[in-house]
């Protein structure tokens, strides 16, 4: 949740894009043609064009030290084959299976309150008429979104310490001081909450945008056939911002399996591992602190195409059933 | 879907009023308006609530912290710690780093980003679905952590700005938002400067980008503030302290990696009083900048984000 999403639909195809293979040398020849006409354009394409190839191609196809056995300092892509030995190696890991099942939790806890709670905020704020005050809440609401993730733990074990504003008010009511940060059973409480402090403000623009369109004509239609308030935001608001809502969720859940991979770094520790270790800190300790690169890199590829998985899913259940897509 | 009209409309300083043809006043919705009120309040009271809490820490006394006793206002006042974390050597050059590693890494990824943006707005581009669709994969398919780690540092990228700058350089969100806004600039203007004689990188330089300067403003602001805040390629890339940045400062502060002896004059200051407020204090003076320029750039975030959503 922590880098901005993107709601534009990408690749509009532009005519074939492919030439008939049955006239291959006229294929060249357009190419040449386009080449000729667009060369300088092209050109400025040529460094971007090696970022990608360098810095995200190219470590997929790193990805094949998942399947070899890799010594650090030697070859970028292994020594020699080693079959599915890794992926065998974690599918029996129980370790793997605590670290899958958290990954689950935080993710669908995640989803269940940073989804919809920038929903309700913003029809909230749709609702204030006083423009000055609903200018001054939405500035407030999107601030945390703009520092760094250190600074929201370090301000998160500030308030969690012993001497701290929670424990202030813990004691304040009779109860007993805690260690909240070092206690397994208040890791996602913390962890979602944060979340939901960082992001929900920001997670509001787009829907106030969205709200901006809905045409006037339609809740004045609603009031005519009797709707009051509630009935015009359930029968005219909601389906009128649903295809922002759906996109949303799509790209929510395509970042499920990575969950606040930082945050957690940040925030954990080795007591609270039984809940707040998921998938990509344990692989960060596997490849770092074991150094074992190849059963990480395993691990990693897993993650990555369950995560492909998930959106390409999500994508073909939207456009199959409420017919808005990402692509 | 979402609109240019309604980014326009929505971000506004004074939006037109809205019209809500013949609003009945009923009790209910009365009441509601209260309690929306009190609910937004909240809102406000929750977000700035830690932001209070931390700054009053800072400037408080250890006797009253260790009691448990601040939280809206510092309490015996005093400004020691202050002192101590402005008076270590290592702080201000983590901090001289972070300000080269954003103004490096933001140059090279607006060259990087316009020069692409500008290539996949041109419609009539053969190849151009090609060249869209190489980037979009890459937001739902990365090679992961390891491989990363592999490729930067057997390029010997390690210790070395390259390092946080390279592997970052292209954020494909930002990409399509900057295609997008080309997208929209009228084609009459580049096809007059080219019947000119303009070649496309004079149409780019002298006739595209002075029409974007408020988009651009919004990318640097985007890149800026995803540098200025970046820790984990430092983490991973950098060995020596006096090639951190800030932020690895204030994480090995709060992971206790380093902790308080990290700081030379400690053993002349008060050790107790430090050890109560440090944290809270590099809290402060790693997030002021980003305070201090908050209210001024807020609006063209808001902006950029929009104008990302606009589809199509």
């Amino acid at each position: 949740m922590s880098s901005p999403t993107v709601l534009a639909s990408p690749a509009p195809a532009t005519g074939p894009a492919t030439p008939p293979p049955a006239a291959p040398r006229a294929a060249r020849r357009t190419w040449r043609r386009a080449l000729r006409r667009d060369w300088q354009l092209y050109s400025l394409a040529i460094l971007p064009l090696l970022f990608f190839l360098i810095f995200r191609y190219l470590p997929m196809i790193g990805n094949v030290i998942a399947f070899r056995r890799f010594q650090p300092g030697g070859s970028i892509f292994g020594e020699y084959w080693v079959g599915l030995r890794y992926f065998k190696m974690f599918l029996t890991d129980p370790t793997f299976w605590n670290v899958f099942t958290n990954t689950l939790v935080l993710g669908g806890l995640t989803l269940l309150f940073c989804f919809p709670l920038p929903i309700v905020l913003a029809l909230l704020l749709n609702e204030v008429r006083a423009r000055r005050l609903k200018r001054f809440v939405q500035s407030v609401s999107y601030l945390p979104h703009f520092l760094s993730i250190v600074i929201v733990a370090a301000i998160v074990m500030q308030l969690l310490s012993m001497d701290g504003t929670v424990n202030q008010f813990v004691r304040a009511v009779g109860g007993e001081e805690t260690a909240f940060l070092q206690r397994p059973e208040w890791f996602r409480t913390i962890y979602v909450s944060s979340e939901v402090w960082q992001t929900v403000g920001w997670g509001t623009i787009l829907y106030l945008a969205a709200l901006t369109t809905i045409d006037d004509d339609l809740y004045e239609a609603a009031r005519i056939d009797g709707a009051n308030r509630w009935r015009q935001t359930w029968h005219v608001t909601l389906p009128g911002i649903r295809p922002t809502m759906v996109t949303l969720l799509i790209l929510n859940i395509g970042t499920f399996m990575a969950v606040g991979f930082e945050k957690i770094l940040l925030l954990y520790n080795p007591l609270t591992y039984p809940t707040a270790d998921v998938i990509s800190t344990y692989l960060f300790r596997v490849g770092f602190t074991s150094s074992n690169f190849s059963y990480a890199a395993a691990i990693g590829l897993f993650e990555a195409v369950i995560g492909l998985v998930l959106v390409l899913s999500a994508n073909l259940i939207a456009r199959r059933t409420v017919g808005t897509s990402l692509w | 879907m979402v609109t240019v009209e309604a980014v326009e409309r929505a971000t506004e300083v004074e939006p037109r009023p809205r019209r809500r043809p013949g609003i009945r006043q009923t009790r209910g919705y009365r009441v509601f308006q209260v309690v929306n009120a009190i609910i937004l309040t909240l809102v406000v009271v929750v977000t700035l609530y830690p932001f209070v809490n931390i700054v009053a820490r800072s400037m408080s006394h250890e006797a009253y912290i260790i009691a448990g006793q601040v939280n809206l206002v510092p309490r015996g006042f005093t400004l020691d710690t202050y002192q101590l974390v402005m008076s270590d050597p290592l702080f201000w050059t983590n901090y001289r780093n972070t300000v080269f590693y954003t103004v490096t890494a933001t140059l090279i990824s607006i060259v990087m980003t316009t020069c692409y943006a500008y290539v996949l707005s041109k419609k009539h581009l053969k190849g151009r679905s090609a060249l869209v669709g190489i980037a979009v994969f890459t937001m739902f398919f990365s090679g992961g952590l390891i491989p990363n780690y592999v490729l930067v540092t057997s390029l010997g990228l390690k210790n070395s700005v390259w390092a946080i700058a390279l592997p970052n350089a292209i954020n494909v969100f930002n990409l399509l938002v900057m295609k997008a806004f080309f997208e929209s600039l009228p084609v009459e203007l580049e096809e007059a400067a080219a019947v000119d004689g303009l070649n496309t990188y004079g149409i780019l330089l002298r006739i595209v980008l002075p029409l974007s300067k408020a988009i651009v403003a919004t990318m640097v602001l985007f890149y800026a503030v995803a540098f200025w805040n970046s820790w984990f390629a430092a983490f991973l890339y950098m060995d020596r302290q006096e090639l951190w940045p800030v932020t690895i400062y204030l994480r090995n502060l709060i992971a206790g990696a380093t902790g308080a002896e990290n700081i030379g004059a400690i053993a002349e200051a008060d050790e107790v009083q430090a050890e109560a407020t440090l944290k809270s204090v590099t809290i402060v003076l790693t997030t002021l900048p980003i305070l201090l320029v908050y209210p001024f750039v807020q609006r063209y975030f808001v902006r950029g984000i929009m104008l990302g959503a606009v589809k199509g």
